[in-house]
């Protein structure tokens, strides 16, 4: 993966050798070049691949994309199987969102996509051209926490702290959406994530008087 | 307790390392930025028991990035030393890449390396494995169980032959998987012969020694790091075989790698609380006077490892009965080993022996805590020796106050809410903390502020915070000048952070250091002709905010900064120690706890729902209240899930885990949840240790099962012997 600028990107390379019969992934991956992206091959992860075996790896399917993370733009070259968590976790140093599952199911991965929730694990980096995505790392103005941060601090809404950049992106959204007037509704509309430590009581208590400000 | 004031033990402090984690901040095993670090994924057995037969990684090895795939026909052979002293159960550990046998569905049979986290889990789903495969034995109640460890004092069977009430009732348990937040990773990375691995672990140490005795390595040259870790409840207490992998890994490639189970992988890649058949049978006089108890368990190990925990301490021990018996089967199984889990062992006897001691109440209509109060024991019947504390009949008194008991109708199904059938259960909880030997090192320096580390772990409870507050009230600093650091085996050993004990014996270790380091300070001014606390015996002066003062005249004194300048000291250092339980013991020690619930049951289609649930402790003193408070809840709510949700289901026809996933296990989510509220007793032991602790983690989710089985059985008449309570069994 290589971030911006990338001033010497490599010529195309040679199309994968595709099997007789389409494969789930070759199918991914002609769709992805139907869709315009531009294809590079010979830098995977940033690093030039040496070796004799590494020559294997002189193509992967890849595509730049320009999105904003947290008010800064950032044009990447990623993997057309990069998810959105992959992207922030591995390659631009933000592993605030947490993966807990990688299937949609725990939620600890929660980031804001143009505003919205959304389960990063579930998301290609690839379909996010132009979109804009909070993190956990870019919530707080500075020094000064969101107030749910600090909501989630005096409350104690936690405690291995595993799924909190999740509950609390995810809570940001729950209260923007208006379905934190009761703690019935942030109840149900909190369940998409998943703390296994069972703060669950103290969760509803910090989004409650977040939402109440 | 030091004779130091008290100004941070047993305040509602906020957590040291909240903002860390409410920023994202908080580094887990995979998230260190290790340079040049690979990615790894292991390919896992797809059948339950068998042979390899064939092994085809061409199309792995083709695919772009990958640089090698790993298997037992590549595989260096590694020494795997025995590990004595480790949390190995007794058997042959299992060992990666070692041959061609596979001992259970999913067991690690290759692993790729890429130079992409794409590339390497594309590469597994390519390495082609064929199997001779064999039909494994995965069933508890079709397989053959070991000798049985059996336990007996009186005559059980004479006792239930002449009771004037009996009753023989069979209990099962699902088997429980911890799923932490975090699934289990490593990052190993070699330096010549030295191995550093960045590990999810509840136990620096016992991953240190399994690396040192795998791979034949002298102690010093491995280093485990584990700064935080998002939840074990167990998971974490023994070092995995994909930490291993990773090292082997990292060796070969040399390179780092990183290596993370998925999700699916956590289900058979770590342990999980046995599945339990548990037959109780009692006799009782006619007012439920106990007269004998026979219990008779069968729970899952594997086929290579004899997993035991304490699941017959509390038929032995909890109430006042003059002839037990017992038997404890373990049934080998083409399963991966199990792990102890929240509550270990307690949690699952207590499902079965607080289920009975309710159905014993509706027998005879007696009300279930006065039935528990007739059988209150005045010492330990299963070694004589007098308790330490046993606060049980105010746990219940309170409780039954604060919950309102007498609003209970002791009739089944004779409350309704709408659609709703309502009841009300509570039940009893003990747990055995642990009490194993441990140190800290504390260093005061001249500028007045001080660090302590330790080798151990904070999961979630707290460590980091509760520790801090320790050692701020012994040196007599504030919270903020004191460091605790954590997570290292460059750090002074510990035991597991597990079995309840990390407050106990690393918070006494570092009370002691403290103490000495203090102690030393103190002993400087008294002897120092330039301090004005020259003269004074040492044992009249108390530190606070930094400054030592004769206790009765707060004005005579100097800070830390002053006499260590003066003295032209940098600094001041000790390591303190806790030595373990008391030999011989003087008293029988256990943390105890009364939980109340109130459910609702769908009348119609047989939902539970915990309408409210209140728990009352006896745990000694609270260190840190606010944590505290939030260790009660979270228990309840893991109590809650083993009493409603949580089973691990397999096929037996092949071994597969059918539902190796957090949509498919199912664990309470935030709406399962309600009104839950948790009551520390005020005091503390004196006889546990030090600092007058007994450990809460554990104790918290032993008893909330059974509770909601008798408020299940309250509400609808119902008795369901077997968890999870489901719909489908009620109806």
């Amino acid at each position: 993966m290589s971030t911006e600028p990338v001033s010497a990107a490599p010529p195309p390379a040679e199309p994968e050798a595709l099997p007789s019969a389409p494969t789930r992934r070759t199918f991914i991956a002609a769709t992805t070049a139907v869709g315009g992206v531009a294809v590079a091959g010979g830098v995977i992860g940033g690093s030039v691949l040496v070796g004799s075996e590494d020559a294997a790896a002189a193509v992967a399917p890849v595509s730049r994309v320009s999105l904003t993370v947290n008010g800064t733009r950032r044009t990447v070259t990623v993997d057309n199987r990069t998810s959105l968590l992959d992207l922030l976790r591995e390659h631009l140093d933000l592993s605030g969102a947490k993966k807990g599952c990688n299937a949609g199911a725990c939620g600890a991965c929660t980031v804001l996509v143009d505003g919205r929730r959304v389960n990063s694990c579930l998301t290609l980096a690839v379909r996010l051209e132009g979109a804009e995505v909070t993190t956990i790392e870019g919530l707080a103005d500075g020094d000064r926490l969101h107030p749910l941060q600090q909501a989630f601090i005096d409350e104690d809404a936690f405690q291995c702290g595993y799924c909190t950049p999740g509950q609390i992106m995810s809570g940001v959204g729950c209260i923007k959406e208006g379905h934190a007037d009761t703690p019935e509704e942030i109840r149900e509309w909190m369940s998409g994530n998943i703390c296994r430590c069972g703060c669950y009581v103290k969760i509803v208590r910090a989004v409650e008087q977040t939402a109440g400000k | 307790m030091s004779p130091q004031p008290q100004a941070a033990v047993g305040a509602p402090l906020s957590r040291v390392d909240g903002r860390l984690k409410v920023t994202g901040k908080a580094l887990y095993a995979a998230e260190h930025d290790v340079d040049g670090v690979l990615h790894a994924v292991l390919v896992d057995a797809s059948i339950g028991r068998g042979r390899i037969t064939s092994l085809d990684t061409g199309a792995a090895e083709k695919h772009p990035g990958v640089l090698r795939v790993i298997h037992h026909r590549n595989a260096p052979k590694l020494p795997y030393l025995d590990n004595p002293g480790s949390n190995n159960p007794e058997g042959r550990r299992l060992r990666v890449f070692q041959d061609d046998k596979v001992l259970f569905h999913g067991q690690p049979v290759a692993v790729v390396v890429a130079t992409t986290l794409e590339a390497a889990q594309h590469g597994a789903s390519l390495v082609k494995v064929g199997y001779d495969a064999q039909k494994p034995s995965t069933d508890l109640a079709e397989a053959q169980p070991d000798e049985p460890t059996k336990y007996a004092r009186g005559d059980a069977e004479a006792g239930l032959r002449k009771a004037a009430v009996r009753l023989d009732l069979d209990y099962r348990m699902a088997r429980n998987h911890q799923n932490p937040m975090e699934p289990h990773a490593t990052i190993a990375r070699w330096n010549g012969d030295r191995l550093t691995v960045w590990d999810k672990t509840q136990w620096v140490v016992g991953t240190q020694t399994e690396l040192s005795t795998v791979f034949d390595l002298p102690m010093k040259s491995v280093r485990v790091i584990s700064p935080f870790v998002g939840g074990g409840f167990g998971s974490g207490l023994r070092c995995w075989p994909h930490t291993v992998v990773a090292a082997l890994a990292a060796r070969e490639l040399k390179r780092p790698v990183k290596l993370v189970l998925s999700r699916r992988q956590m289900y058979f890649g770590t342990g999980f609380r046995p599945s339990y058949d548990y037959r109780v049978r009692l006799g009782s006089d006619r007012r439920g006077r106990l007269a004998a108890m026979v219990h008779e368990m069968d729970a899952e190990t594997s086929s290579y490892e004899k997993f035991e925990e304490a699941i017959m301490l509390a038929g032995q021990m909890f109430y006042s009965t003059p002839n037990v018996s017992q038997e404890y089967r373990k049934v080998p199984l083409d399963v991966n080993t199990p792990i102890w889990m929240r509550g270990p062992g307690f949690a699952s006897a207590s499902f079965a022996i607080e289920s009975a001691m309710d159905e014993l109440a509706n027998r005879l209509g007696v009300d279930p805590i006065e039935l528990r109060l007739r059988n209150e024991p005045p010492e330990d019947e299963s070694n004589g020796l007098p308790w330490s504390t046993r606060r049980l009949r105010e746990c219940y008194s309170v409780g039954a106050r604060e919950f309102g008991w007498d609003r209970r109708n002791p009739e089944p199904r004779s409350t309704r809410d709408g659609d709703w059938l309502v009841g009300l259960g509570m039940a009893a909880a003990v747990y055995d903390p642990g009490r194993f030997p441990a140190q800290a090192r504390v260093r005061l320096d001249a500028d007045g502020t001080a660090v302590a580390e330790a080798a151990t772990i904070d999961m979630g409870p707290g460590t980091y915070t509760s520790q801090t507050q320790v050692a701020a009230d012994a040196l007599g600093l504030t919270m903020r000048n004191v460091t605790f650091r954590l997570g290292d085996s460059l750090y002074p050993p510990t035991p597991p952070h597990g079995g309840s004990m990390t407050m106990t014996v690393v918070g006494s270790a570092v009370l002691d250091g403290c103490n000495k380091v203090r102690g030393r300070a103190i002993q400087l001014a008294v002897e120092d002709e330039e301090s004005p606390l020259y003269g004074i015996k040492a044992e009249d002066v108390v530190v606070r905010n930094g400054r030592l003062h004769v206790q009765d005249d707060p004005a005579r004194g100097e800070t830390y900064q002053r006499l260590l300048t003066r003295n032209k000291l940098t600094h001041l250092e000790a390591v303190g120690a806790y030595a373990g339980a008391p030999e011989p013991a003087r008293h029988s020690y256990f943390s105890y706890g009364a939980v109340f619930t109130e459910v609702g049951v769908d009348a119609t289609l047989g939902l539970v729902r915990v309408r409210r649930m209140l728990g009352v402790y006896d745990v000694g003193r609270i260190v840190s209240p606010k944590l505290a408070d939030s260790q009660a809840l979270g228990g309840m709510v893991g109590g809650i899930g083993q009493a409603l949700l949580e089973h691990t289901v397999t096929d037996h026809r092949d071994g597969r885990i059918v539902n190796a996933s957090l949509a498919d296990y199912l664990v309470p989510v935030n709406a399962d949840i309600r009104d839950l509220k948790a009551i520390y007793l005020e005091g503390e032991d004196p006889d546990a240790d030090p600092l007058g602790v007994k450990g809460i983690g554990e104790v918290v989710q032993v008893g909330v099962a059974a509770a909601v089985a008798n408020a299940v059985h309250n509400a609808t008449g119902r008795r369901i012997r077997e968890l999870p309570i489901t719909a489908e069994a009620l109806i």
